[in-house]
């Protein structure tokens, strides 16, 4: 679901729907509401092992979004420590299986590959950017953590994060918009 | 002979690497607010004015800056006439960074093979180059280096017919690749000469120097604005949501080379440049 905030920015609630993905253009800013599934490197090799094999996921990500993080161990009485996010690029490699199963949002920053644009158009999907670096700030957004699958993974493991109004923009649109490649040209010189 | 026990060694990395962690420098700081100043993009002044609450949130409450608590990198120069007693000194430095890492709540970021990829679980070991040098001091600087950024650095063997202008074309040429992708604003150390190791060492110790303050050698200094001034326009700009931000320094070290060789290796740094360093 996502509604027009007065300050002008899209509050996105999970699920999302292919309507709600269409709706949303490059260069848009949001804010998140509800859930992101964390999963970077290690957890995504194993997600794609379970499918190269036909057994089911731990996590449905039909409607979901993954956020590509890591995060910090938190602080006794704290939800979580540092919480930014990792290079999108490197789950290039896996992102159009799940893509293909309906996940709807990922999070991350730095460019996708061609592939992963051309499945994000396909099957109706976003791609959010994040400030990379700025773990600390992001990690006031996060208001419940708890480890869904991989917990020997350490901080690779598959969360389950509870978020209200996490910052973030969108770097790549379902009508293959690239935030990107349009910044970069506005502002060369 | 001056005594320096290993316990000394391993409590000064150990708050360093907090420290690098929790506490983004002055120099880092004056560079957000100088590039507020001249930033044309509304997305990109957004992203720097984050950066400089996360600043803020991470030192007041001893978050780190940033989740990727980094591969720690130690620079260690040795005095020659000191004795390090109790253990070896590479123990020390390692120990200190499994304290510093455990009790002060960062991210264990490594793994012990390259192939089986299981982690340490403390973020040891740390990288350690070490230098002998005159008199009775141990000099500890250490680096807590983010993966994306490094997975962005390259190397190239140039000839010497390519001199400074290919150069200064293969250090942009790094920027630009690296993109949206190493966290920019960044910082380039680039390590110019030596052999194929030596340049890439130089290239990390370049890191060292102080934003914003001149290199020594005033023909190395105008290659570094040069550069500095090209990077900046290329508009990727903070977080590559484009700008005029896109890197905050480049710094460059040289070493003698072979009359055959002309080395160049860049480290890109992101924003989260998180160093700290302690004479004992």
């Amino acid at each position: 679901m996502i509604k027009l905030a007065a300050d002008g920015i899209k509050e996105v609630t999970t699920p999302l729907s292919d309507a709600d993905v269409e709706s949303l253009k490059s260069g848009d800013r949001v804010r998140l509401f509800g859930v992101l599934y964390t999963a970077r490197d290690a957890a995504h090799g194993r997600l794609i092992a379970l499918l190269d094999e036909g057994k089911p996921l731990p996590i449905d990500v039909k409607g979901q979004i993954i956020y590509y993080t890591g995060p910090s161990p938190a602080r006794p009485g704290m939800v979580i420590g540092s919480v930014g996010p990792t290079t999108g690029g490197r789950m290039d490699k896996y992102a159009p299986r799940l893509l293909a199963l309906g996940l709807k949002g990922m999070i991350g920053k730095g460019a996708r590959s061609e592939p992963v644009r051309e499945a994000m158009k396909r099957h109706k999907a976003v791609y959010f950017g994040a400030v990379g670096g700025a773990g600390a700030y992001l990690s006031r957004y996060v208001k419940k953590v708890e480890i869904v699958a991989y917990e020997d993974l350490g901080t690779e493991a598959i969360r389950r994060m509870a978020v209200e109004g996490f910052p973030a923009i969108v770097v790549n649109d379902c009508h293959g918009n690239d935030l990107y490649q349009e910044g970069m040209k506005a502002y060369a010189r | 002979m001056r005594e320096i026990h290993v316990s000394a060694i391993s409590d000064a990395v150990k708050k360093l690497c907090m420290e690098a962690n929790w506490d983004l420098g002055p120099d880092m700081l004056r560079a957000f607010d100088q590039a507020l100043k001249t930033e044309r993009s509304p997305a990109g002044k957004q992203v720097l004015e984050m950066l400089k609450e996360n600043a803020q949130i991470a030192r007041t409450q001893k978050i780190p800056y940033c989740q990727d608590t980094g591969f720690v990198v130690c620079f260690a120069e040795l005095g020659q006439d000191v004795h390090i007693t109790g253990g070896l000194l590479t123990d020390a430095i390692n120990t200190g960074v499994s304290q510093g890492y455990t009790e002060g709540y960062l991210r264990a970021s490594i793994v012990k093979s390259p192939f089986d990829r299981k982690n340490t679980g403390d973020n040891t070991p740390a990288v350690i180059h070490l230098d002998a040098v005159p008199g009775g001091n141990v000099k500890l600087m250490v680096m807590a280096k983010g993966g994306g950024c490094e997975n962005r650095s390259k190397y190239k063997m140039l000839t010497p017919a390519d001199g400074p202008e290919g150069v200064k074309n293969f250090i942009l040429e790094v920027i630009k690749t690296a993109g949206p992708d190493a966290c920019p604003p960044l910082i380039a150390g680039v390590g110019v000469g030596g052999t194929f190791e030596k340049a890439a060492i130089l290239s990390k110790k370049a890191l060292f120097r102080e934003i914003g303050s001149p290199n020594p050698d005033p023909a190395l200094d105008a290659i570094e604005k040069e550069v500095l001034d090209k990077a900046n326009r290329l508009g990727i700009g903070p977080q590559g949501y484009g700008g005029d931000t896109t890197a905050f320094a480049v710094h460059i070290l040289t070493y003698p080379c072979h009359i055959t060789s002309l080395p160049v290796a860049v480290t890109i740094e992101c924003h989260a440049h998180r160093h700290k360093e302690v004479t004992l």
